[in-house]
């Protein structure tokens, strides 16, 4: 039996964050150092996942499985797809320079890597999860940590408010989906959490109909959708710069694939039925998103609200069901992932320097952290769906999906790219160029060469995708086409 | 050598990026070694360029020098590059004008480094533009062209910087929006992105696009307008055609020397190159039907564009008019042949478009020359306004030689080659559309106009206090950069075949 | 089922009260024979002692094949008596352990004497045939229970928790025993098993059956703390000794739980929907009660208290279920229930004993005073709180799953709100614990070792029945069907 990557990769990080426990509160070095051999072990695994999928095979790879509850026929069931193993990669990527970019966390951090690290085993196991309990098991292990994470290590301002509202939301998102998918368990008669077997049971129509609003929502809470999505600006801003990361590159694609693995796949018809729903919701968050992030003050909420435009784009690609929408939100999915990754270590570098995060405020700093600077820029461009970049080729799929479905979306959505494009480039200007203000002159210290490895990282693989595309974009459509398999559709 | 002949395109296209990287590595502090290093690097492409002239063979049907690779298969899009005689020229054009720009910014002493790296940025992006032979890379190579433009103007120009570069970008990027949304229905219809096959399979399309979950569906006919329409605002926002030219003022006037230069010799171009490539031969038919529109925007181009050079105080933003009115004769001649294509006065279209491809490249040069002759003085004076200049002629003899003789090629004095092109313009134009040629002889005169008032102002009169006992004169390293442009004025005036052969060969095969 | 005549095999399936009546024995002469400070002797004593009991029942008191009933209809030798004595025994030895050094308690031989007696009732509660039986049961379960209650005779909070206690144990006590009479008096049978078809043949009217269902009830809620019957709950957990609060909340709900299943499955089968409708509705109250109430709570043991009113709620829902996957899920979630209590407890205990106090706001800092502690209450207010791996999770996942088979999909919607409104004020703990900062942070909590492996225990026990829920679902289904 060959060695299971798979599920190494989804243990990995909760094995060495409760072995970090055992160790002494006070040697943070070597804290630090371990949670860095894990978040390194995590990464290779999952670039070896990526880039051993075999295309021309297709399906799930890369399989395991194990009786669990028999009695109930629950198993432990992982694999991976076109779909999911670039969630498995970015997760793997996020992980890795989060912990770089926390490297001067001082207040406990063995518990802020324990925690992250749990949270990130939850995440890692919803993405491979091919058992409906499975997928809720980790899904719920992916939500917790955060209360704990956001509520001690963030933002003093906001951080409990924040930290309670964010994991009640998603909470009751996620309880709701489990009725549902409790419903479908016994409604399929087959006495089988598999998703395959799920997958295969017909499910009368009025069924699907009714309870896929309960799955889907329940999960696009994690998602963003509006309007349930005030959790997150809220929760991205009180967090700690890597649980910011965290949160809006790999939580919200987390809810974001759990609606389309349970709700779009399992029950198309409902999917059908309620797209247009979908479609107009997701508008919502694309525009108004976008005009909110143009009007914030404070740096980080820009990026908050931007995250909820963005994870709108990818919940009207998976609801245009069809290969273009579904093949970009998949690699926009990704794209937003490390982009947002890389905004969120950009602000915190920034503050943890200016100590303030309110625009007018700041002012000049490119010449003191040019490559902040400039990672910054990229991200920007990525934003804005910049050619060159991953932006573009997420983007630009998602539209043409949305012209063979909706043009009057895809011309809606096209406006927010504008608003986009100013307020990006409003915050660049203002932030990064121009004249600092007297009270940092002097004061801003480099970055360390841990953060210059994350930034370059980060940057690095949002310009190769961009340029060289087919580095992700064939798998991504085998993926989708898998998922059309189900729905039916075009 | 045969790796240099299968991939002179990707060559020469990536060249000026590969420079940018090295010239990254450079220590920041370095200046005299960032601009020659600029400057030499920037000379790479343009000697492949020039092999790519002599071995170009004009005449023969089709696009030379293609290359292909897989890009983004997923949605039916490749990396496709191709030439013909109309992007040969613009390509030429190009890679002329960016060593000239690189040289003109010696005097740029902050971050040059980024600078320099930018100006390399943005010609790859041009020329992706002209070598492009599929939709989706010629949308990401227009897009390329847009930031750097943007950050030059941003943190190199003049006081009023930040509105200029804004209003640029706002301007540029929603024409971009409408050629997004073109480009992508059109792919969605003909279910590729590749221009070779679009092209082919455009006229004869009838699939109609469905639409999901609703009971009608656009009707190809519908499609097709709605891109026509898309295509037609962003390249006009480009060239850009009046009334939406208000950028250009501002965003001319306030970029930097080098940046001016490109931007009128250039990017302006991009746009014209747009209809020229995409809308004529893909919308043969909606295209004649709203020549006329077009060719009356192009009249006010020409006419309120001079007019409202002559009442400049700026000498720039005089200068930044006038491509409006250099531009419009362009636009006319696309107009007049977009009218007549396939028609019984097919001659007369081919002789207007050689015009108006030709006046593309005239302009670029002189509409350079003469920006990069502003600059010169601006570096002196540290003024632009017209009032305040005057009686330079004596302090500065060479510099107003060289001034005179552009402004003459910028006039379409005879012998320079400004005449020939807008002589063909308004030759090919006059039997399709003799009421708007008409008008626009009567911007030439204003042309003439102000071009003269340009030079009496800064040459002739008194000399302001100011500038007694400055060095006013230009240098050596200035002219030298005007004179690849004077040669060519002078040598497309005299002898314009050895370029209009390249172009009048595709251009009758494309549109006779 | 036949009616055994008396053989040895029988002595084996009394096995564990037989040995819990002599362990009690031995423990009285013990406390008299020894002189000195003798509370750790006692507890060690107590503890190991049951935990041998447990052995020996798993090894010698399986039921057999058929569910049989012994001595004469009394008592019912089936595996759900069976796994509920191995989880009262488990609970008792924790709690043994757990009231070593806790003042007032410790060293009184009576105290842990009792503790083995009120198992012993319960132990027969569970495996009761008999109506008489039962109610014998009961009394011997509940009286040690009331005096314990109140076993700090200085303490007036613990004095009125133990005549609270009493007062209201004994009303509702009164109330089932006069519906038992009426069930006796239509029926003319006190076997359990029998009343059902006697009633039948008597064509009782179906009024009358609810009517005597709902006298029982009066008494099994009160055991239960389900609403409306729970209002005794939170003075008595407040004013007991804790370790005994740790039991009332565990073993005796437990206990309760048992005796509701067993009797209501085997008597009113005939009005089966009209009393699901009701424990419905009672569940729904209960859980909102209890939930409700729990967030204004400033004494975290008042608040475990109504948690506990809670998740009385959470497991009935099982119950309403009405099938065997139902039942199995009720007592799947009172196995973990009963393991995450005691570790949240235990932690309350530990920290009365260095704080003084049960108040959340002195738990400030506790995450930085004992990190360890801080985890283990994590993981038991998580448990609690229904979050993977742990065992609460897959406990409430049965719960929900059972009510959803069976078609109550509002009762499961109102289960899952209620699950957040738990996770609210448990989080709220948390926070205490992890975020806020407190003066005597340098201060350390002593943990005494059999404090630390009650806890480590039951942290195992919470991960492992979350995580390889299989074994433990087995078990619960195994008695289930015995029910059935």
């Amino acid at each position: 039996m060959e060695v299971r990557i798979l599920s190494i990769v989804v243990f990995t990080p909760i094995v060495f964050g409760i072995a970090l426990f055992f160790f002494p509160a006070e040697r943070h070095r070597e804290i630090r150092i371990f949670a860095l051999a894990g978040a390194t072990v995590a990464l290779l695994l999952s670039l070896w996942a990526y880039f051993t999928y075999d295309q021309v095979i297709g399906g799930y790879q890369l399989v395991e499985r194990y009786s669990w509850v028999p009695r109930l026929g629950i198993s432990y069931h992982v694999g991976v797809d076109g779909m999911n193993a670039p969630l498995v990669l970015l997760t793997g990527i996020v992980m890795f320079t989060g912990v770089l970019v926390s490297w001067g966390i001082d207040d406990r951090p063995r518990e802020f890597f324990g925690f992250l690290f749990i949270l990130a085993t939850g995440v890692f196991g919803v993405f491979v999860s091919l058992d409906l309990f499975q997928l809720f098991f980790f899904y719920e292990i992916a939500v917790f940590p955060m209360y704990l994470l956001i509520a001690i290590w963030g933002w003093k301002v906001t951080r409990e408010y924040a930290a309670m509202k964010l994991t009640l939301y998603l909470f009751i998102g996620s309880l709701i989906a489990i009725v549902g998918g409790l419903a479908m368990y016994f409604a399929s008669g087959a006495h089988s959490f598999s998703l395959f077997a799920l997958e295969q049971a017909s499910f009368s129509v009025e069924f699907q109909r009714f309870w896929f609003p309960f799955v889907f929502f329940g999960f696009a809470v994690l998602g963003g959708i509006f309007p349930v999505h005030n959790w997150s600006p809220d929760g991205h801003v009180a967090a700690p710069t890597a649980v910011s990361m965290f949160h809006a590159g790999v939580l919200m694609k987390v809810g974001a694939f759990a609606a389309l693995r349970v709700g779009i796949m399992l029950l198309p018809e409902g999917a059908k039925f309620w797209a247009p729903l979908v479609l107009g919701l997701a508008t919502v968050n694309v525009v108004y998103g976008a005009f909110i992030a143009s009007i914030q003050t404070d740096f980080k909420y820009v990026i908050g609200f931007s995250s909820v435009s963005h994870m709108g784009l990818v919940i009207l690609g998976f609801a245009t069901l069809n290969l273009d929408g579904i093949t970009g939100a998949g690699i926009q999915m990704f794209s937003h992932g490390v982009m947002t990754a890389l905004f969120f270590a950009v602000v915190g570098m920034v503050y943890d320097r200016a100590h303030t995060r309110e625009i007018p405020k700041l002012g000049g700093f490119f010449k003191a952290m040019p490559l902040v600077g400039i990672a910054f820029i990229i991200g920007g461009l990525v934003s804005m769906g910049m050619p060159g970049f991953s932006g573009f080729i997420a983007e630009f799929p998602i539209f043409m999906g949305l012209w063979q479905s909706q043009p009057i979306v895809a011309i809606l959505a096209a406006i927010s790219i504008v608003i986009t494009a100013g307020y990006i480039m409003r915050v660049i200007g203002r932030v990064f160029f121009g004249e600092m203000p007297e009270e940092f002159i002097g004061k801003i210290t480099p970055i360390n060469n841990f953060d210059k490895i994350a930034l370059v990282i980060l940057s690095g693989v949002l310009l190769l995708i961009g340029v060289y595309p087919t580095i992700i974009a064939p798998l991504v459509e085998s993926g989708a086409r898998a998922v059309l398999a189900l729905v039916g559709g075009a | 050598m045969a790796f240099l002949q299968a991939h002179l395109l990707t060559l020469i296209l990536f060249s000026p990026v590969a420079g940018a990287v090295l010239l990254l590595l450079i220590p920041r502090e370095r200046l005299q070694t960032i601009r020659w290093a600029a400057l030499l690097v920037s000379l790479i492409p343009f000697g492949l360029a020039l092999w790519l002239w002599f071995t170009y063979q004009p005449g023969v049907e089709g696009y030379q020098f293609v290359e292909q690779a897989i890009w983004y298969e997923a949605i039916g899009s490749s990396y496709h590059l191709g030439v013909d005689g109309i992007s040969v020229p613009m390509v030429m054009l190009t890679t002329l004008l960016t060593p000239l720009a690189i040289l003109i910014s010696w005097s740029i002493e902050e971050n040059v480094r980024s600078y320099m790296a930018l100006f390399l940025l943005l010609e790859t992006g041009m020329l992706g533009v002209f070598m492009s032979l599929d939709l989706l890379i010629f949308f990401v190579f227009w897009e390329i062209g847009l930031i750097p433009m943007y950050f030059l103007i941003n943190q190199w120009g003049s006081e009023n910087r930040e509105y200029a570069s804004f209003k640029f970008l706002i301007y540029t990027m929603a024409g971009s929006l409408g050629l997004l949304l073109a480009i992508q229905m059109i792919g969605v219809a003909s279910g590729t992105f590749d221009l070779i096959a679009i092209t082919e399979q455009w006229p004869t399309l009838n699939q109609s696009l469905t639409l999901f979950g609703l009971p009608i569906t656009l009707a190809i006919g519908t499609v097709k307008k709605i891109a026509f329409w898309a295509f037609v605002v962003a390249f006009a926002i480009k060239v850009p055609v009046w009334p939406f030219h208000t950028w250009l003022p501002d965003a001319h006037t306030e970029a930097p020397t080098a940046g001016s230069m490109i931007l009128a010799g250039v990017l302006l171009k991009l746009g014209a190159y747009g209809f020229l490539r995409l809308v004529l031969p893909l919308y043969p038919v909606e295209a004649k039907y709203f020549a006329g529109v077009l060719g009356f925007l192009a009249v006010l181009a020409i006419v309120l564009g001079a007019f409202a050079s002559w009442g400049q105080d700026d000498f720039k933003r005089l200068v930044a008019y006038s491509s409006v009115n250099h531009m419009g004769f362009v636009v006319l001649g696309i107009a007049a042949a977009a009218f007549a294509q396939g028609t019984m006065q097919a001659d007369d279209a081919v002789i207007a478009i050689n015009g108006a491809v030709l006046q593309m490249f005239n302009h670029g040069l002189s509409a350079a020359g003469m920006f990069l002759l502003v600059g010169v003085i601006y570096d002196r004076a540290h003024t632009r306004d017209l009032n305040k200049l005057g009686g330079l002629f004596p302090v500065a003899p060479i510099y107003g030689g060289i001034l005179i003789f552009t402004a003459m090629a910028s006039l379409g004095l005879p012998g320079l080659n400004g005449f020939v092109s807008e002589f063909l313009v308004v030759r090919g134009s006059w039997p399709i559309f003799t009421l708007y040629t008409a008008l626009s002889m009567l911007g030439l005169l204003i042309t003439g106009a102000y071009i003269l008032k340009g030079i009496a102002k800064v040459l002739h009169g008194p000399l302001n206090e100011k500038f007694l006992g400055q060095k006013m004169e230009i240098n050596r390293r200035e002219i030298i950069a005007m004179a690849p442009l004077m040669l060519l004025m002078l040598l497309i005036g005299v002898w314009p075949a050895w370029i209009l052969n390249v172009i009048n060969q595709t251009v009758k095969l494309l549109f006779g | 089922m036949s009616i055994a005549s008396f053989e040895p095999t029988t002595l084996l399936s009394v096995l564990p009260e037989i040995l819990l009546l002599a362990l009690a024995a031995i423990i009285l002469v013990v406390d008299l024979a020894s002189k000195r400070s003798r509370g750790l002797l006692l507890a060690w004593l107590t503890a190991l002692g049951l935990t041998g009991i447990i052995i020996i029942t798993l090894l010698y008191g399986q039921p057999g094949e058929n569910d049989v009933l012994i001595f004469g209809g009394m008592l019912r030798h089936d595996w759900m008596a069976f796994a509920f004595k191995v989880l009262f025994l488990f609970a008792a030895a924790m709690t043994a352990l757990l009231s070593i050094d806790v003042e007032g308690v410790a060293d009184r031989g009576e105290y842990y004497a009792l503790l083995v007696v009120a198992t012993l009732g319960m132990s027969l509660m569970v495996s009761s045939a008999d109506m008489i039986m039962l109610f014998l049961a009961i009394e011997t379960t509940s009286i040690p229970l009331y005096v314990l209650a109140g076993f700090m005779k200085g303490d007036d909070k613990s004095t009125e928790s133990g005549l609270k206690y009493f007062l209201f144990g004994a009303l509702t006590s009164a109330v089932m025993l006069y519906g038992f009479s009426l069930l006796y008096g239509f029926s003319g049978d006190t076997n359990i098993y029998r009343l059902s078809e006697a009633m039948h043949a008597g064509a009782v009217s179906t009024w009358l059956i609810g009517g005597m269902a709902v006298l029982v009830l009066v008494g099994f809620s009160f055991k239960i703390s389900a609403a409306p019957f729970q209002f005794w709950a939170p003075d008595v957990y407040e004013g007991a000794p804790t370790p005994i609060t740790t039991f009332i909340s565990t073993a005796s709900k437990a206990a309760g739980f048992a005796v509701l299943l067993r009797f209501m499955l085997a008597v009113f089968p005939a009005i089966e929907a009209e009393w699901v409708t009701l424990l419905a509705i009672i569940a729904a109250v209960t859980m909102t009660v209890g939930n409700l109430l729990a967030i204004p709570q400033t004494n975290i043991k008042r608040l475990l208290a109504y948690s506990s009113i809670a998740h009385a709620g959470y497991a009935l829902i099982g119950l309403v279920a009405l099938s065997s996957f139902g039942t199995a899920s009720v007592i799947f979630y009172l196995i973990g229930y009963v393991v995450t209590n005691i570790a949240a407890f235990g932690v309350v205990i530990l920290f009365a004993r260095s704080a003084g106090s049960d108040e959340i706001v002195d738990y400030a800092g506790l995450s930085r005073r004992s990190p360890g502690l801080a985890l283990v209450l994590l993981v038991a207010l998580l448990s609690l709180g229904g979050m993977p791996p742990l065992a609460g999770f897959v406990a409430k996942f049965y719960v929900f799953a059972a009510a959803v088979e069976s078609g109550w999909i509002w009762l499961a919607f109102v289960g899952v709100l209620n699950a957040i409104i738990g996770l609210y004020y448990y989080m709220t703990i948390l926070k205490v614990v992890y975020l806020y900062r407190s003066e005597d942070e340098d201060k350390p909590i002593a943990i005494p070792r059999s404090y630390a492996l009650v806890l480590v225990i039951c942290v195992i026990a919470i991960l492992a029945i979350g995580t390889l829920s299989a074994p433990w679902l087995d078990w619960s289904i195994k008695s289930a069907l015995s029910l059935f």
